[in-house]
């Protein structure tokens, strides 16, 4: 039995807005092993962010507890135990793709010559060699997104927090990335969070699938979907695939019902 | 397609030359047939650059006729200072309107931006100055225009050409002296104060409304005390420098480093970044926008600051110590002279600032290439 690395025990969070508080998640337990490759699908702004962002102590949840790796989600931080991709990239305008990717590895202290090697290995992961010394501003906004995804690997986290990193991506891109980031999970067994829109999506990469249901943000149910390590794109064409979509959708459309 | 290219300058100046013909000759000083030379250079300036003739062409054309009209005028003025006739002035507005159109033609009709870019970019405002004092040297001295109220810019011309000597020692004094070093340490020190402030909070919220009521305090108010506090000689300017330029950087800083994003600085926090990790390598970056508007602003408040400090008591020396005293003795051309070098070194100051400050936030929407 794998050890569990983030673990959530009736989580709540409410935000105090100017216009009264908005119960952003409610009641979420969850417990997610280690080499995990979690889904959280669901309606827009029923938490998902905020629940990745808990996990990554960007956010205090106001009650409940969560641990990630058997320490406070800050100590865990601190410990660089994740690496996080934003909704947005979020790469700095004023520094070249390269030294985007290398801003983490300077933050840690790392020395100039790995730096290098893991700028270079993650940029060729992402198929961005070549582009090193461009500025954010003159790529697309994929490969901008695709930039921001060699910088959160590049520091080889255990454990990857990902929010809707391919939502911006067109299909063709999307479908080579969701397939090196398979390939990747595979090979280096990292734990990996993912928000998404998309249940072929969700499908195709998740180990399990956590269906959320909005106001308050809440889990509706858990999916297992265990289609084995080895995934060809075509397996979306198989009945058992097509099966857990459906079971998805259901969850979603009941998820959706339920505060109408 | 006709073989014309009528534009309303040249139509202006070809009105405007041709109502100068009802009022010959145009000075004192100028024979008619003189006179009618003048008119027949716009004539021919303004009719040739109506037809489609390239671009070069009609630019040489315009600048050739505009320049030897204005030349021709400013002769006419030698010892007939008041005599300009309504003629004068309206040939001199015909070589305006030709410059005018010699502008729009360099900068390529409105319309090509960009192209050429380089040399315009410097054309353009060059001509734009040699024409502010063309203009001014011939309505202040065609229409005998009292010396005391402005000189033309050929007298203020003479003046600094024979007192170089002088300009040279008031330079010194005000320039490197006070402004620049008050300008180096009150941005410096407004700089390290709000890196400061931002990390100990209640510090920038004691100092803020302090910054607030000292730059509301008149200057007039400040400089005689300074020269109580530091004397006579240039600390005492430095020090009104000082006061002036720490606020505008303190402030300007500070709303800098708020300017970074949230999720920039989330990004910076995953990575378990220090405080000033997150400030060298993202906020003070995002700053230098704000960072260089302070020291554009500075560079002009600091100039200003030490030239009327001046005023206040000082040593035999100095810009302001200059004009306050050529004032009173009614030498307005000397007083113009220190202008022209309060702006020249005001202006290369600035544009030194600006051309810096491309380089340095070259990343920013404004200047992206
Ligand atoms: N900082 C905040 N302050 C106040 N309310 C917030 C804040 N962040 C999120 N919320 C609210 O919390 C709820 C959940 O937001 P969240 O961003 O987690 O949704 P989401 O599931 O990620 O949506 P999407 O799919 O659109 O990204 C929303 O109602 C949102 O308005
Ligand atoms: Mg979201």
């Amino acid at each position: 039995m794998p050890e569990t690395v983030i673990s959530a025990q009736n989580l709540d969070l409410t935000f105090e807005t100017n216009d009264g508080p908005v119960h952003a998640l409610k009641d979420i337990t969850l417990d997610i092993a280690e080499g995990e490759f979690i889904s959280l699908i669901g309606p827009s702004g029923c938490g998902k962010t905020t629940l990745l962002r808990v996990i990554a102590d960007l956010e205090q949840p106001t009650g409940g507890t969560m641990s990630v790796n058997g320490m406070t989600p800050e100590q865990a931080r601190l410990a660089r135990a994740y690496g996080y991709v934003f909704q947005q990239a979020a790469l700095l305008p004023w520094r070249t793709i390269e030294k985007n990717v290398g801003l983490p590895l300077e933050v840690m202290g790392l020395d100039a010559a790995t730096r290098s090697e893991r700028v270079r290995s993650n940029l060729e992961l992402v198929n961005l060699a070549g582009f090193e010394k461009k500025f954010p501003w003159q790529l697309s906004g994929g490969m901008q997104q695709r930039a921001s995804i060699a910088r959160a690997l590049a520091v080889e986290p255990a454990m990857l927090l990902m929010d809707e990193p391919f939502g911006a991506l067109d299909e063709i891109v999307r479908d080579h990335l969701n397939e090196q980031l398979l390939k990747l999970w595979a090979k280096t067994k990292k734990t990996v969070v993912f928000v998404t829109h998309s249940i072929p999506e969700a499908v195709f990469l998740s180990t399990r699938i956590v269906v959320m249901s909005p106001r308050p943000g809440r889990i509706h149910e858990i999916i297992d979907c265990d289609l084995g390590p080895d995934r060809p794109l075509d397996i979306r064409e198989t009945p058992e695939f097509l099966k857990i979509a459906h079971q998805v959708r259901e969850g979603l459309k009941a998820g959706h019902s339920y505060d109408e | 397609m006709s073989a014309l290219r009528p534009n309303w300058q040249a139509l202006a100046a070809l009105v405007a030359t041709l109502y100068s013909l009802t009022a010959l000759p145009f000075t004192a000083g100028m024979s008619a047939p003189y006179s009618l030379a003048v008119a027949a250079i716009l004539i021919a300036g303004a009719c040739l650059s109506m037809l489609r003739l390239p671009s070069g062409v009609e630019a040489l054309v315009l600048m050739v006729a505009s320049f030897a009209a204005a030349a021709l005028l400013i002769a006419g003025l030698a010892e007939a200072t008041g005599t300009a006739t309504a003629g004068y002035f309206a040939s001199l507005t015909a070589a305006w309107l030709l410059a005018w159109r010699l502008v729009t033609v360099l900068s390529g009709d409105g319309r090509s931006k960009g192209q050429g870019f380089g040399l315009v970019s410097i054309t353009v405002p060059v001509l734009f100055g040699i024409w502010v004092l063309i203009l001014w040297e011939c309505i202040v001295r065609g229409a005998g225009i009292p010396f005391v109220l402005l000189p033309p810019p050929s007298a203020i011309g003479v003046r600094i050409g024979n007192s170089l000597p002088i300009l040279a020692a008031d330079f010194r004094q005000t320039v490197l002296k006070a402004v620049l070093f008050g300008y180096v340490v009150g941005s410096l020190s407004g700089f390290l104060v709000a890196i400061l402030a931002d990390r100990f909070r209640f510090f920038a919220n004691g100092l803020l409304p302090i910054g607030n009521m000292v730059s509301a305090l008149p200057m007039i108010g400040i400089a005689p005390i300074m020269v109580i506090w530091f004397g006579f000689d240039w600390q005492s300017k430095a020090a009104v420098v000082v006061v002036m330029t720490f606020f505008p950087m303190l402030v300007n800083t500070l709303a800098g480093l708020a300017a970074s994003g949230d999720m920039e600085r989330d990004l910076m926090r995953t990575y378990g970044a220090s405080h000033w990790q997150v400030l060298m390598k993202l906020r003070l970056q995002a700053a230098m926008p704000f960072i260089f508007n302070a020291l554009k602003i500075n560079s002009t408040l600091a100039l200003i600051g030490a030239i009327v400090a001046e005023f206040f008591g000082t040593p035999v020396v100095g810009m302001g110590f200059r004009i306050s005293t050529e004032v009173g003795r009614m030498n307005l051309d000397m007083v113009w002279a220190e202008i022209a070098l309060a702006a020249v070194v005001g202006s290369l100051f600035y544009g030194a600032l600006a051309l810096l400050e491309r380089t340095v936030t070259f990343w920013h929407p404004s200047y992206r290439r």
